[in-house]
């Protein structure tokens, strides 16, 4: 039997009739439409499904849908700024390589974006802490890290929004 | 002869190209757009989300594709019964192998695969059947109506019990022995050779069976249209153009009724170097029911399916003189071939034409057989064929070394090639900075101050690696150029670039902008790239092999030549001057004499064009031969039969490590690499190729292995068993790129990429040698291994780390 359930995705509200066992991920991706959101596994081990539920980075691949009424949820397509601007985090990962294949990114970024949320002036430590739950196959992750650092610092400068 | 023919674009050489208007003072290596660190072109629509792939794409009317899988790793299908899968609601079509048996084959002298299994599965998880349905959930309920007998047959895991049990089971019916391919090469006298060496070692080495881990799982959107019978598919593919050719012989459609698309790639290493059966099935469904459809494989399915590294059984023996000069080679290696031929002849011979480099080889001999196996195939994964071969001589190199009583990093460079190295098996490098590499990461790293002299549990490591670069053969009998590239020049689109190659995520379209606008004298930003499309752009055979750089620098410098010659003269009209006193550069043209004689380069544009319209020219690469039969003397030409390449790249590795020597595991601390890759296009690019090279197979040295039961079940098709490296596992790496420039080469460059990974493996394992004295020949080296090797020199011996008696 489907629901109709109100999610609230990047500020807007989405109505979606779901089943009880409808993923979070299928329904941002194949009803609502925004696919930077990727499936690389549906198994809750590669991170590239990453999303902010209330600001905390969570896996849509594993999460129910109907789990997330009432709690904002953000994608990728949710960072952008003012005017198409690019949010810090996505502009020093273009400026620094930290992007190749580009598939795990999305993920990298929220999952990046939870951790400066949380703490502006995360160590080295800290921050390949809160992304190893993302696997990336390309990068190596060395770029990836030097551009989160370097986001926190622009950041931390000029703040955003 | 016509003096326009003489000088036309097709006749030019390497050292004619661009030459109009170049005074012999300028230098040629003096960039703008080449050797700049510009971001990716595609790097702002990946970090918005908005970077479309396969998976995300829907069209009008789409329909989704499924695959039954086999349960059996070897059984015969006795019959297929999916009556009950038909009646579910919304369920389209179901077919089965027998609806499309022709194979398929990169390499098409041993094509043997079909889209789905037809009369015999050959590995678990091979596609028995396939379904259409509205949307994905029924099409995954209709599998489960989908009835399948089966007759199990023997299951072979093992490619020396493989061969042994030949007479009793074939794995293919045309292939006696189980065997795929055999052979042999020689060159000089191997045994006279060692029979004259002062130092003589012999090992066996074990690699073991990793698969690439592109985040993107294979994906095929197909579109058939029944009234003009065109149809177009979209793929996560690394190969558009064999694609394109596979899916004309299995579908028996003519190529030019096929249009392949690149959407984004997310990654591919050699994975999707080959056609996969997805898209088969997407092509054969969507022609049945005239609807698109789309086939996404889930993660378990991409295990399945994956063609991996081929794990290799080698025996090596290598000989040095009194001085350290390697004399001679001895190489035997057994290669798992899997249950499909795929790549596997190209594989075999390239693990043959590795021994040659990158030290001077005067006599090799190599024996090897590709062996079938009821395991998913192997196929082709970042540096093909080079990795194991070049861990058992790396490895090999540091025990002769110790036997010498000599540094590892002495003996290397004692035997290391130099540019216009000719190789026995006529191999030619016209440039490497190898030594350059192995000084500067020996240098950087401090390795000659801490190699055996760390304390117990902390050691360092070193090795070194190539790789070919533009490849020298089509995979079938074919001449025509391995790339060509369309240049457009007008008012309307300015500079577009049309080249089919794959840009995987490696950075290619980047990288071609760049070299465009360095030759036109433009900046990069001012290059629209049209890639990634059979009919929109220049024939490309694909991105592997470390090919592409190369062959479309080539490409581009050969288009060029006439782009520039037309604009120069409309210049020099407009200027009052000789067209080939003429300069572009920074979107100017100038003459290099009267400097006030200039204008904006779009002004020759313009006016070009409102005289002639648009301004197209074509370039192509063809890479040189150096085999067959010669001329002039009739003589064979004997060579590798794989491997030639115009030019090579190269790689040194220091790898310190840390082992724990309570738990087993081995912590790599810091990598410090240093590599040839001519003239590095775009640094920032680069050194992301060689980071991710290290990563990828540190993830091979040390955890990644894929596992069957006995009856060839996949024992760990997820990430979550198979585990690859984190953030956590991953050392500080310390990447160098030394200078070189390939006189040989548009531009200068080479690859880089695939002779990055080639020297992690011996790194790691020599470094481990370092640490705790225990050599390891079998791979991933796993804390079980070093526990129980630990434990074993215990009993054996002292506790002190070094190697000899005490
Ligand atoms: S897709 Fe969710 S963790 Fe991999
Ligand atoms: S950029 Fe390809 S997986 Fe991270």
């Amino acid at each position: 039997m489907k629901q109709l359930i109100e999610l609230d995705i990047n500020n807007r509200v989405y109505e979606v009739a779901v089943d009880a066992r409808d993923l979070l991920l299928d329904v941002i991706r194949k009803k609502v439409g925004l696919t930077g959101t990727k499936k690389g596994c549906g198994e809750g081990d590669c991170g590239a499904c990453t999303v902010l539920i209330d600001g905390k980075p969570e896996l849509a691949c594993i999460k129910l849908a109907i789990a997330c009424q009432g709690k904002k949820i953000t994608t990728i397509e949710g960072l952008i700024q003012e005017g198409g601007a690019l949010h810090p985090i996505q502009q020093a990962f273009v400026d620094y390589g930290a992007v190749q294949c580009g598939f795990c990114t999305p993920g990298m970024i929220l999952s990046a974006k939870g951790l400066l949320d949380r703490n502006p002036h995360p160590t080295e430590y800290d921050i390949k802490h809160e992304l190893s739950g993302n696997i990336c196959r390309c990068t190596g992750y060395k770029k990836i890290i030097e551009a989160v650092e370097a986001a926190a610092q622009v950041w931390s400068k000029e703040g955003v929004k | 002869m016509d003096k326009k023919a003489s000088k036309s674009k097709w006749n030019l050489t390497p050292e004619g190209w661009n030459l109009e208007g170049v005074p012999a003072y300028q230098d040629e290596k003096r960039y703008t757009q080449v050797g700049r660190s510009v971001p990716r072109v595609d790097g702002p629509i990946k970090v918005k989300g908005e970077a479309i792939y396969t998976g995300d794409m829907t069209l009008p009317g789409m329909v989704y594709g499924k695959i039954k899988r086999s349960t059996y790793a070897h059984a015969i299908i006795k019959k297929i019964d999916y009556s009950k899968a038909l009646e579910l609601p919304g369920v389209l079509t179901v077919i089965t192998g027998e609806e499309a048996p022709n194979k398929w084959g990169i390499v098409p002298q041993a094509a043997n695969e079909t889209a789905l299994a037809v009369g015999k599965v050959r590995f678990y998880g091979e596609g028995v059947a396939a379904v259409a349905a509205l949307d994905e959930e029924t099409a995954e309920a209709a599998l489960e109506l989908i009835d399948v007998e089966y007759e199990p047959l023997p299951v072979l895991l093992d490619p020396f019990e493989s061969m042994e049990r030949a007479k009793e089971v074939l794995i293919h019916e045309d292939s006696p022995g189980n065997i795929l391919h055999e052979g042999e090469q020689v060159y000089g006298d191997v045994d006279k050779a060692f029979a004259e060496c002062e130092y003589v070692l012999e090992r066996e080495f074990h690699t073991n069976y990793p698969q690439h881990g592109f985040l993107e799982p294979h994906s095929a959107l197909a579109s058939y249209d029944p009234q003009n019978g065109h149809l177009h598919l979209w793929a996560s593919t690394q190969v558009p153009h064999y694609l394109h050719r596979q899916m004309s012989i299995v579908l028996e459609i003519p190529m030019n009724k096929i249009r392949v698309t690149l959407p984004a790639i997310g990654g591919g290493f050699g994975g999707k170097g080959e056609a996969a059966a997805s898209e088969f099935v997407a092509c054969l469904l969507s022609r049945k029911v005239g609807r698109p459809v789309k086939v996404t494989y889930e993660r378990n399915e991409v295990f399945f399916t994956n063609k991996g590294r081929h794990p290799c059984h080698m025996k090596v023996k290598m000989g040095l003189d009194k001085d350290g000069y390697i004399q001679a080679i001895d190489f035997d290696n057994t290669m798992d071939k899997g249950a499909y031929s795929g790549w596997g002849i190209v594989v075999l011979f390239y693990t043959a034409s590795m021994l040659h480099l990158p030290y001077k080889v005067p006599n090799a001999r190599f024996r090897g057989r590709s062996v079938y196996t009821n395991k998913p195939s192997t196929g082709a994964m970042r540096g093909l064929g080079g990795v194991q071969p070049r861990w058992a001589m790396e490895c090999l190199l540091d025990e002769l070394a110790e036997m010498m009583g000599i540094s590892p990093y002495e003996l290397k460079m004692k035997n290391a090639i130099e540019s216009g190295h000719t190789c026995i098996n006529n191999m030619f490098v016209p440039h490497t900075e190898y030594k350059k590499c192995l000084q500067t990461a020996v240098e950087k790293s401090g390795y000659l101050e801490k190699h055996g002299k760390l304390s117990f549990g902390k050691g360092i490591g070193m090795a070194g690696g190539y790789y070919i670069t533009g490849t020298a053969y089509t995979l079938y009998q074919n001449y025509k150029p391995h790339t060509s590239v369309m240049i457009r020049v007008d008012t309307e689109a300015g500079v577009t670039l049309f080249c089919a190659a794959a840009d995987i995520g490696q950075g290619s379209n980047t990288v071609m902008a760049q070299m465009v606008a360095e030759e036109m004298g433009i900046h990069f930003e001012d290059v629209n790239v049209q890639a990634g499309d059979t009919e929109i752009g220049a024939f490309d055979l694909g991105s592997f092999a470390s090919r592409l750089t190369y062959a479309a620098g080539a490409a581009i410098k050969m288009a060029c030549v006439e782009i520039n010659q037309k604009i120069k003269e409309t210049a020099a009209g407009m200027l009052g001057c000789r067209a080939d006193q003429l300069i572009i550069k920074n979107r100017e043209i100038y003459s290099m004499y009267e400097s006030k004689k200039r204008l904006p380069w779009e002004k020759a544009v313009e006016a070009y064009t409102s005289i002639n319209g648009s301004l197209v020219s074509l370039g192509n690469f063809s890479p040189p031969r150096r085999k067959g039969i010669d001329l002039i003397t009739g003589n064979r030409v004997q060579g590798a039969n794989i491997g030639h390449s115009p030019t090579f790249g190269f790689s040194a590795q220091v790898h310190e490590v840390e082992v724990d020597v309570e738990t087993g595991r081995i912590y790599v601390k810091k990598v410090t690499e240093a590599g040839d890759c001519g003239t590095p296009v775009n640094p920032m690019s680069v050194e992301g190729q060689v980071e991710g090279s290290i990563m990828f197979n540190l993830g091979a040295c040390l955890y990644e292995d894929q596992k069957l039961d006995a009856e060839g079940k996949h024992l760990n098709p997820n990430f979550h068993d198979y585990k690859t490296p984190t953030t956590m596992e991953m050392p500080e790496m310390d990447t160098n790129i030394v200078e070189s420039y390939d006189p040989t080469a548009p531009f200068g460059v080479k690859e880089t990429g695939e002779g990055a990974v080639q020297p992690t493996f011996p790194a790691i394992t020599n470094a481990i040698y370092d640490a705790i004295g225990v050599r390891f020949y079998n791979l991933p080296i796993t804390p079980e291994m070093v526990l129980k090797a630990l434990k074993e020199k215990k009993t054996t011996s002292c506790d002190c780390k070094c190697s000899k008696e005490c």
